[in-house]
């Protein structure tokens, strides 16, 4: 029964947030800074972790790869694969849940228990689409280019553990990277994101929306907004995936 | 002017309102008084909306409000300013950009026109040169009056303050009760100030009603309240010894 309710709580949100916009030019401003909050900011947390995993990658597969009937450039096959097909989408968005999820249930939460959206509705304002939908439409736009970062920066990060270890040659890696390369696993990952985006944004806001109390239910909002976002990620991945690659 | 028709509310099996009737006059300042937990808040909610109420009306003039679709009340609420407890300004906003939101969201004014505004509202609640700070880095009287100021940015028809004074020495609370009549007589507006500072009833309480678990069970001025029989708002107003001893001064 509790979960009816949330569900329903849920979609009357979104019925909220995707009414019309009282007017576009503060909704655009909005977005702006939104692109700057839920994509920008997060620039420097997909580069590190992508860095770090497309090197780790190459080493625990090569380590699985010790038969010398294998073709060496199987590595670099690998990582791109591994990158493409699951880290890039999947585990970046698991990431973005904990960054970007958090924040946002804690930023409208906040705002919430201060009286911050009551003052909006008063105003005759819709809080929710004014604060909603700019970081929607920001994360839906800009996680696919965090995507792209993260394969892009990952079988660099590949790359540059073959030049400095030798774990595998450098030509070899790049052979690798280049072999039977099938350009739709990249819109596979990138459709995959817009959903993962979606997810993420509506339930982290929904968590922090209806927050009642004071700084403590904020806190257990933020938490409540990563794992069920990263719940229905997961859940999203498999469906997708299904869909997509069967 | 705003009435309010036997309205009741509940939170689940609890009843929060019940049968409250009363009529807010136009450029006096109306004060809803009693003590925490009695009700005023949820009433000052319900009036403006914020609440929806099981049974009863509320008329903004001659429009009746609690039955109007969202998009109907939207009208309505841009004649609308509030003042809240914690003065409720855009965190992520400097002061300027507090007073000019409701501006950018409702008017076709130019920016010039538009900072023009925000100067004449910033100056009316005596703040100067604070334009580009944040909420964090004011005072909480100077939140007060900068929430007044984005409160008044629309020459709104209604003003409705929640505890304009909680927080505050008694000094500033004074200056910030003063603001606000002197705003209600000017602008002439419908005012409703909902507060237990028995300094805010004795300073600007031209119409007072008092509610007490929930129902209203006085009403009348500050000067009325002196004499008042109503034991329970005795007990509210007369709590303390010194406010005893006043009282029982000849």
């Amino acid at each position: 029964m509790k979960f009816l309710t949330a569900a329903g709580n849920y979609f009357i949100l979104l019925a909220k947030v995707f009414a019309r916009p009282e007017k576009f030019n503060i909704y655009y401003k909005q977005f702006l800074r939104e692109i700057e909050n839920v994509g920008i900011n997060s620039f420097g947390i997909v580069v590190i972790i992508s860095v770090f995993v497309g090197a780790v990658i190459t080493i625990q597969t090569n380590y699985n790869l010790e038969n010398p009937l294998l073709p060496r450039y199987l590595v670099g096959v690998t990582v791109r694969d591994s990158l493409l097909l699951e880290f890039s989408s999947t585990m970046v968005a698991l990431i973005l849940a904990g960054k970007v999820g958090s924040s946002i249930a804690s930023e409208i939460g906040t705002m919430r228990v201060t009286e911050q959206i009551d003052a909006l509705e008063i105003m005759g304002v819709n809080s929710a689409s004014f604060l909603i939908l700019p970081k929607i439409v920001a994360a839906v736009f800009f996680f696919p280019i965090l995507s792209l970062l993260s394969m892009f920066v990952g079988i660099f990060g590949g790359y540059v553990l073959c030049i400095f270890t030798e774990v595998v040659s450098p030509s070899d890696y790049i052979y690798g990277i280049q072999y039977i390369f099938y350009p739709h696993y990249i819109s596979y990952a990138v459709t995959k994101t817009v959903f993962y985006a979606f997810i993420i944004v509506t339930m982290s806001a929904f968590q922090g929306y209806f927050v009642q109390g004071g700084s403590l239910e904020v806190g257990r909002a933020s938490t409540k907004a990563v794992v069920y976002s990263s719940i229905m990620v997961l859940l999203a991945n498999l469906i997708l995936t299904k869909l997509i690659l069967s | 002017m705003i009435e309010v028709r036997q309205i009741s509310k509940r939170f689940g099996t609890s009843v929060v309102l019940e049968d409250i009737s009363v009529t807010f006059t136009k450029g006096i300042t109306n004060l809803i008084i009693g003590q925490s937990g009695s009700g005023k808040t949820v009433l000052l909610k319900s009036i403006v909306g914020l609440h929806s109420v099981d049974e009863g009306e509320i008329w903004f003039d001659d429009r009746l409000y609690n039955t109007l679709s969202f998009n109907a009340k939207k009208e309505i609420r841009k004649e609308i300013g509030m003042l809240f407890q914690g003065a409720a300004l855009f965190d992520s906003l400097t002061v300027e950009q507090n007073i000019m939101f409701p501006l950018d969201m409702f008017t076709t004014m130019t920016r010039k026109e538009k900072l023009n505004r925000v100067d004449f509202c910033l100056s009316r609640v005596n703040i100067h040169n604070a334009n580009t700070l944040f909420p964090s880095e004011l005072s909480g009287g100077m939140k007060k009056r900068v929430a007044i100021a984005r409160a008044i940015a629309l020459n709104p028809r209604y003003l409705f303050c929640d505890e304009p004074n909680s927080g505050l020495d008694p000094q500033t609370g004074i200056v910030i009760d003063n603001l606000i009549s002197d705003i209600t007589k000017e602008y002439n507006m419908t005012t409703i100030v909902n507060t237990h500072d028995m300094n805010s009833v004795i300073e600007i309480g031209e119409k007072v009603v008092f509610i007490h678990e929930g129902r209203k069970l006085w009403e009348g001025s500050n000067s009325d309240i002196m004499h008042t029989t109503c034991s329970e708002l005795n007990d509210f107003v007369f709590a303390t010894s010194l406010a005893k001893k006043i009282k029982e001064q000849p």
